[in-house]
């Protein structure tokens, strides 16, 4: 029988409660940082670039460890990260192109 | 014929597997491609209409944006701990967090509506502007994916509360959290994208 919530008996693909409950800080932390660009109505190529990556890194945090890819085959964790990477960039380069106009 | 060493394939698969259903991660490719297309074409439309997008942008409402997503990211953290409360072999303990996230979901609804009230009173609609038009449409194609996620959340709660979910079945429920997370990743683009990034 188990004894404890935070000690399943196997091998979890989920982490512990201590890691999932850290990363939701992480998040929420990002989050305000984004308002906060946005309250200010800050602009301009580096803080696209600052929005970009914070977004990134949020989803990075999502894919790996709350879908529990981390642990899956690693064609898995390689086609969710490619397509935040492909999104971000794309969206990125039409910003740059936005800039050249 | 020779059968492979079981202890191999074994060790294996408890190293590296795909959570939940294969089919539903064929589904949130599917979607994360359809995203992600709306995206990039939200974005190269607006190469071409910098000073329009900027000017509306500013009348959206960023702190509505900013409590939704804070309110997915926290349903996505008590799904996160409804799964493994099952895995550890609490199937029923795994329901009051899925009644969590199901209530941040209500949430992220509510701001919603109120927020689309505010516009639809102010006389905004899809045809007032290429901007508006990418606003409501791309929130509303999320929105009715948040939707469709609490449904999910509501069928894994009824199946956490007759004790469906553990070690040895948390197939359901692995499925149903991979879709919530989808639409929690998704939306982490979508917020800096339309609400922020001027």
């Amino acid at each position: 029988m188990q004894s404890s919530l935070s000690s399943p008996r196997h091998a979890s693909s989920h982490g512990t409660p201590n890691r999932a409950a850290i990363i939701w800080a992480a998040l929420i932390f990002a989050t305000m940082l984004t308002w906060t660009v946005g309250e200010r109505a800050d602009a301009g190529p580096a803080i696209t670039a600052l929005l970009m990556t914070i977004a990134f890194a949020k989803g990075t945090l999502i894919i790996l460890d709350y879908m529990a890819l981390r642990r899956a085959p690693l064609m898995w964790p390689l086609i969710a990260l490619g397509w935040m990477l492909l999104v971000c960039s794309m969206i990125g380069l039409a910003y740059w192109k936005g800039l050249a106009a | 014929m020779t059968p492979l060493p079981a202890s191999n394939s074994a060790s294996e698969t408890t190293a590296r597997r795909l959570p939940g259903d294969l089919a539903i991660w064929f589904f949130i490719l599917a979607e994360l491609l359809a995203f992600g297309v709306f995206f990039v074409v939200y974005a190269f439309t607006r190469a071409n209409h910098v000073e329009l997008f900027n000017a509306e942008q500013l009348t959206l409402d960023r702190t509505s944006g900013a409590i939704n997503t804070v309110l997915l990211l926290t349903s996505s953290f008590f799904v996160v701990r409804a799964v493994q409360v099952a895995e550890a072999g609490f199937s029923r303990r795994a329901a009051p967090w899925l009644a969590a996230a199901f209530a941040c979901g209500a949430g992220f609804v509510v701001v919603k509506i109120f927020e689309y009230a505010e516009k639809i009173g102010a006389g905004i609609s899809l045809s007032s502007s290429t901007f508006y038009m990418f606003y409501l449409s791309l929130t509303f194609f999320h929105f009715m994916h948040v939707i469709l996620g609490m449904v999910i959340i509501a069928a894994m709660w009824n199946g956490a509360r007759t004790g469906r979910y553990g070690p040895d079945n948390m197939n359901g429920i692995e499925t149903g959290a991979a879709y919530w997370h989808m639409v929690d990743l998704v939306w982490l683009i979508l917020f800096p994208l339309i609400y922020v990034m001027r």
